[in-house]
């Protein structure tokens, strides 16, 4: 269920459903934690072994993953933290300043 | 036991949008722990502390799961009333008897080493169907990186400082794994984010058995510990090569060791990285390094002496 | 219509009768004196397969409110009873429980708290948890233990309100004597409190909620509060329906405070709980002298019924408050500031006096009811009157 908080600010004491209970799951997907980074991943294709490693130890959920494959990062919540670039055992990842210029940022 | 390929096309339970500092060990745990539970729908309940508070900031949920926080102590209490009202609700014919579900309780080290250890160990002899997941940081670090039993010797905490009269933390950790392993239940490990495929396969076991389950998650805190974001998992992975968080399970009783360790490192390649050891490394600390070597042996031998050779 | 049968019975085995009867799917209760017969008798059920409730023997009585409030948020009708200690132990947990909005039962067998220790009756415990947020009903006699119980459960599970209710005791003098108590058939209960209808159930995994989420850094934990206070206020008309239907079905009147001999009274007695019975025995001998004397039970003590005691207390000459529980450096006992300030909007003053009687179960002897209604009829005589707050029985200076 799609729980409409986008006028929230407005809302009379009563709108807020009672017991402080968040009436729908995993909704922090709407809420950017991107902003924190410095530095942003970037992951060479061409090196890249589809080993899945930074998948399961990134903190933020933050790499997506289609048919078994790693495909882009979510920059909507990665915080740059940089593990997934230590852990690739290939180097394909590689941590980048926030704001530069790449064509095609995975 | 599930290969990387085959956990992708498991639910990630744990939203991104959560607050937890960039490179948190505890979020890398719960991912993995819940990766490993199956497809049963999984209660979770958390302690309060760093997962709890950054995890569920009003009106933001990272949870895509029935999720409770009631307050420190308590989660294995709390997760033990839900998993009761699992079974009144069944034997009350409002669940359908044939349902499965599964509930784990997440505490870092202050909520279930320190302040949540009477309601843990209740909950486990109780006999619960529930699994309990710590996830072991070693100090407050949501109240800013104050000391608990889980600190290890040695190391720099805002209630264990260092100066002229005092190196750090004065006492040893407690060894809460073995204490868990002592109530008998069916299943207890030790497991570290830097081991997903141990991780994993510890948390399938801990969700498979029938009856309480206890999992000790070596989750480094970055910004407690004094390390760069980018180094959780390397650090974690130290900590298992130096042998200060030796990887093993302990079923029905039997204690098997998990992840064999040849030629361990010493300790000093653990500490020597996190800047809440650094003084450790200054002249005159030598006899406290060697003691905190000594520490790590003696625990290391009685340990593998208590696991079976497989 | 109900089929009651009478039994000579204790309080706490008609609480966990009436809990019985109210089909709770989860227990989750730690033994304390003078509650445990409570959970004793509950086990009993347990054991006889009389109930289907999942029975939570936990280790203290704090993982027993956390082992309820998870029960409760995952859609379970929960139950408890605690006393003293382990009420005051509870404590941060019925914070939690009215919080987050869950309609917990829990019965409490009143007796004093440490130090030093002691077993025997006193209001402290249940004043030191007034302020939690539950709906809190007292009892005179283990009568009313019964049906206040069964009330409870209605009252806590009404979508108006949905809180927890505490259903209050007297340590040994209601919990353990032998009364008379008329109790109903079971199927007459179950329909009374009728089923529970859980809103945003943990174990409704259908659509995955959040309990217990953060609301502070700005968050509207303020309007929360907001909520809870018009929920407790939502409880006044909740209790006096809840109250009438139910005399309907017992033949038993229930009301938020219970009055006697107050049509033509002059001066009144306040009180709560057991020692009402022994105000009203005194009081009848002096009405048999001619002394136009009233007694004032209060039945629910939050949400408070100002109005009620204002209406019945208004033009009286002298008003005596007994409070069995301390508010250190306050004015007075509890009651007393509660009675107090429901009079202060009346028109013309009452004179009230404060009185604290009974602490640790020091025995309230009808002469020292004897006693407080002759300070009144000094009073209202407009001779000699007690100054200041008065330690009924306790030993004096000299």
């Amino acid at each position: 269920m799609k729980w409409d908080i986008s006028d929230m600010d407005s809302w009379t004491y009563k709108q807020f459903p009672p017991g402080a209970v968040i009436p729908e799951s995993g909704n922090s997907d709407d809420y950017v934690t991107g902003g924190w980074r410095s530095e942003r991943p970037w992951r060479d294709d061409e090196k890249c072994t589809q080993c899945l490693l930074c998948w399961i130890v990134c903190p933020d959920t933050s790499i997506n993953v289609a048919g078994e494959k790693v495909t882009t990062f979510d920059l909507d919540h990665c915080k740059g933290c940089g593990i997934c670039a230590q852990v690739c055992p290939v180097d394909a990842i590689e941590m980048v300043p926030e704001g530069c210029d790449l064509p095609g940022v995975k | 036991m599930a290969n990387l390929k085959e956990l992708t096309h498991r639910e990630d339970r744990l939203a991104g949008g959560h607050r937890l500092c960039a490179g948190c060990g505890a979020s890398i745990a719960v991912r993995q722990v819940l990766l490993g539970a199956g497809e049963d729908p999984v209660v979770v309940g958390c302690a309060t502390g760093c997962l709890e508070v950054s995890t569920t900031i009003y009106p933001y949920s990272s949870w895509k799961t029935p999720f409770i926080h009631n307050a420190f102590e308590n989660s294995s209490a709390t997760i033990s009333g839900v998993e009761a009202a699992f079974k009144g609700l069944k034997r009350a014919g409002k669940i359908p008897a044939d349902k499965t579900m599964k509930f784990v309780a997440f505490g870092g080290d202050g909520g279930t080493y320190d302040i949540g250890l009477q309601a843990l160990s209740g909950a486990m002899e109780r006999g619960h169907d529930m699994v309990y997941v710590c996830y072991d940081n070693g100090a407050y670090m949501n109240t800013g990186i104050q000391r608990s039993s889980a600190t290890p010797k040695g190391a720099w905490a805002t209630t264990a400082e260092v100066g002229a009269a005092q190196q750090g933390k004065i006492q040893r950790r407690k060894d809460l794994t073995q204490i868990m392993a002592a109530h008998g239940i069916p299943y207890v490990a030790q497991a570290s984010i830097s081991h997903w495929k141990d991780l994993t396969t510890k948390a399938e076991k801990a969700f498979a058995v029938e009856g309480p389950a206890f999992l000790n998650v070596f989750a480094p805190c970055p910004r407690g510990w004094r390390i760069p974001s980018s180094q959780s998992v390397e650090i974690a992975k130290l900590a298992v090569q130096t042998g200060f968080w030796p990887l093993y399970e302990v079923e029905d009783g039997e204690f098997r060791h998990t992840v064999k360790v040849h030629n361990r490192k010493p300790i000093e390649e653990f500490l020597r990285p996190q800047g809440r050891f650094r003084h450790l490394f200054s002249p005159g600390n030598e006899e406290l390094l060697a003691e905190i070597q000594g520490d790590v042996d003696r625990a290391w031998d009685r340990l593998m002496a208590r696991c079976s050779q497989v | 219509m109900p089929t009651h049968t009478t039994l000579a019975a204790t309080g706490n085995s008609v609480v966990a009768e009436a809990m019985r009867q109210c089909k709770p799917n989860v227990m989750a209760a730690y033994p304390i004196t003078p509650q445990t017969t409570i959970v004793e008798e509950f086990a009993g059920f347990v054991a006889k397969g009389k109930t289907d409730c999942e029975y939570v023997t936990v280790e203290s009585e704090h993982s027993a409110m956390s082992a309820c409030i998870g029960a409760s948020a995952a859609g379970a009708r929960v139950m408890t009873a605690t006393s003293s200690q382990g009420l005051a132990l509870m404590w941060e947990e019925l914070h939690i429980a009215s919080g987050m909005r869950l309609p917990i039962i829990m019965a409490n067998a009143n007796r004093a708290l440490s130090a030093p220790i002691n077993i025997h009756c006193d209001h402290s415990d249940i004043m030191g948890a007034r302020d939690t947020g539950w709906v809190t009903l007292f009892a005179e006699t283990a009568q009313e233990a019964y049906d206040n119980t069964i009330m409870a459960t209605r009252i806590a599970e009404h979508p108006d309100v949905m809180l927890p209710v505490m259903s209050c005791l007297d340590g040994f003098i209601t919990t353990h004597s032998i009364d008379r108590v008329s109790v109903m058939d079971d199927e007459s209960v179950a329909g009374f409190v009728g089923e529970y209808e859980p809103r945003n159930a943990l174990l409704d995994t259908g659509t995955p909620v959040t309990h217990g989420a953060f609301a502070g850094l700005g968050g509207p934990y303020f309007e929360f509060k907001k909520q809870q206070r018009e929920a407790i206020e939502n409880a006044r008309a909740v209790v006096s329906a809840v109250g009438a239907e139910y005399s309907a079905l017992s033949g038993r009147p229930f009301g938020a405070i219970e009055t006697w001999g107050m049509d033509d009274a002059e001066v009144a007695l306040v009180v709560i709980g057991s020692t009402a019975g022994n105000a009203r025995a005194v009081a009848r001998h002096l009405r048999a002298d001619g002394m136009k004397v009233g007694v004032v039970k209060v039945r629910v003590w939050r949400p408070f019924p100002y109005a009620e005691l204002a209406a019945a207390l208004k033009g009286m000459k002298a008003v005596a408050v007994l409070d069995r529980a301390e508010s250190f450096g306050a004015e007075g006992g509890p009651l007393y500031l509660e009675v107090r300030s429901a009079l202060y909007d009346l028109e013309m003053r009452v004179p009230v006096v404060g009185y604290i009687y009974g602490l640790g179960g020091s025995d309230v002897k009808l002469e020292l009811m004897e006693r407080v209604f002759s300070d009144l009829a000094d009073i209202a005589a407009g001779t000699a009157a007690p100054a200041g707050l008065v330690y009924l029985g306790a030993r004096e200076e000299a």
